[in-house]
């Protein structure tokens, strides 16, 4: 999966948990602050990506996503190093 | 201790959300058309194995103008339905709830199951993919509460909360206990009904493992025959019917249309079995006797039954007992329908649909059909209302509803003069 693959998918994901159009989303967009994004939806879109990716997200590192950017680069870390 | 004066209470408001018609007028024009809307099911595929596979779905429901998508997301089906019935029944009161008391207004709506769709998946996305991955809006949309916490959001409804679970009568409890709020004077205004999304895999096989249900899967539409000889068992519909009460001066002091007077309403148990009815309908019967004896009036002065008539051997029986017993030699003078014969059983939605039924009955001077009437069982000698709506004005008119665990409701409804 290429990086801009992956950035287009977290943001296919956004769109449809968050039920938001794809040109709210930008890199800066914060989820709670600019999508009005609540507790659960945050715990239901960080779900959303470890079953796309197959990746783990621990709690820890659960909190310091709170922009698309934070997300995508967290993604494409752990995608990297081959998780 | 305070003396009570008990205040009166009127209906100003109605929604309904069912398998004919997608608002109250339109459910009620398919009810007097005597229009089923049951058919097969589409929710969900069905192999050999299912003995029954017709119900009464709600189908291509437009909600996109009370509900963004977002909202959407965090409600189960059932709730969705309640949610558009209640916004319909507000809508239609004309109350401004923008401005007022908060603190005056409420809601009841009640739900048999609550969000059984969402269960399902919850159950199914465990088992294929562990804890970790079960939806976190699970809880807030399974809860069979979930209705009345959405619809007091949304219309800023900041007294009585609540929400009803006594099977199928818990529409009609929910109405009741809104009716004692605002009698009481701790509400003037109530939203109050019952919602139910049960036409799922669980619920369907479920009902149909208990037998409960109508097998007559070649003909859909004639399956549900409430008091016919050939009855063999419920159709498991889904919806909601949802009103707006309101205190009489209230209404009046903004000049509200009234549709009509809800005057009594009585309760009871029928410490029989958790599935069956009383065979006599003792329960029933004294369901009935109470909300007589709560309105003050005499048995004689009921002109229409809007009848619990789900279409089951024993439940049709025992309710035709109970009108005999309670009504005497009037019993054959009164008018007893059942608009199930059309929707189906909506459960939990039921008392609430069948409430905006006999409420358009009493306004209206109409009484909606019981179809697919065609050979009453034997002794069942009342007047069904068999196939065609007829005019007939009442004054009084009563809808039972009645429920698995014994839950016996009666209401009754006057025609409102001014």
């Amino acid at each position: 999966m290429t990086e801009a693959e992956i950035e287009a998918k977290v943001i296919n994901i956004i769109a449809e948990k968050i039920k938001v159009e794809k040109t709210e989303i930008k890199r800066e967009t914060n989820f709670m602050t600019d999508l009005n994004a609540d507790s659960l939806d945050m715990v239901e879109l960080l779900m959303a990506f470890e079953e796309e990716f197959g990746t783990k997200i621990p709690e820890g590192d659960a909190d310091k996503l709170q922009t698309v950017g934070a997300a995508i680069d967290y993604i494409k870390k752990c995608k990297a190093a081959g998780g | 201790m305070r003396t009570l004066t008990l205040r009166r209470v009127v209906v100003t408001g109605l929604g309904a959300v069912t398998d004919c018609g997608h608002s109250a007028p339109a459910t009620w024009d398919s009810m007097i058309h005597g229009r089923s809307g049951i058919g097969p099911v589409t929710a969900f595929a069905q192999s050999g194995d299912w003995s029954v596979t017709f119900g009464g779905e709600v189908r291509n429901l437009d909600f996109t103008q009370v509900l963004d998508p977002r909202d959407a997301k965090r409600m189960d089906r059932y709730c969705i339905f309640g949610y558009v019935a209640a916004c319909q029944a507000a809508m239609d009161s004309g109350i401004d709830f923008s401005t007022g008391d908060p603190y005056r207004r409420g809601v009841a709506i009640g739900s048999g199951i609550g969000g059984i769709e969402t269960i399902e998946l919850g159950i199914n996305k465990l088992a294929q993919s562990g804890p970790r991955m079960v939806n976190p809006f699970t809880v807030p949309k399974l809860m069979l509460n979930s209705c009345s916490g959405q619809v007091s959001i949304r219309f800023g409804l900041r007294g009585s909360n609540v929400a009803t679970a006594t099977a199928c009568a818990s529409g009609s409890h929910a109405i009741g206990a809104a009716y004692h709020f605002i009698q009481r004077g701790d509400a003037d205004v109530m939203i109050a009904g019952g919602a139910e999304g049960s036409v799922t895999q669980l619920c369907m096989a479920s009902f149909a493992a208990m037998k409960a249900l109508s097998t007559r899967n070649d003909a859909p539409t004639e399956a549900s025959r409430p008091f016919d000889r050939d009855r063999d068992g419920f159709v498991l519909s889904e919806g909601a019917g949802v009103i707006v009460l309101e205190e009489l001066g209230h209404a009046k002091a903004r000049g509200a249309t009234i549709y009509a007077e809800l005057v009594g309403y009585g309760v009871s148990g029928d410490a029989h079995h958790i599935a069956a009815p009383d065979p006599a309908g003792a329960g029933a019967q004294r369901a009935m006797v109470n909300a007589l004896a709560d309105a003050q009036l005499s048995p004689d002065s009921i002109g229409y039954i809007n009848a619990h008539g789900t279409s089951t051997p024993l439940g049709d029986a025992a309710e035709v007992a109970a009108v005999k017993q309670v009504f005497g030699h009037h019993a054959r003078k009164l008018s007893v329908s059942s608009t199930k014969s059309v929707t189906g059983h909506g459960l939990g939605a039921a008392g609430g649909i069948e409430t905006v039924a006999t409420v358009m009955a009493v306004k209206s001077g109409i009484l909606p059909p019981t179809i697919n009437l065609h050979s009453p069982d034997d002794g069942f000698d009342l007047d069904f209302v068999p196939n065609h709506a007829k005019e007939r004005a009442v004054r009084y008119a009563i809808n039972n509803s009645f429920g698995f665990g014994g839950h016996n409701t009666s209401l009754v409804f006057a025609r409102f003069d001014g």
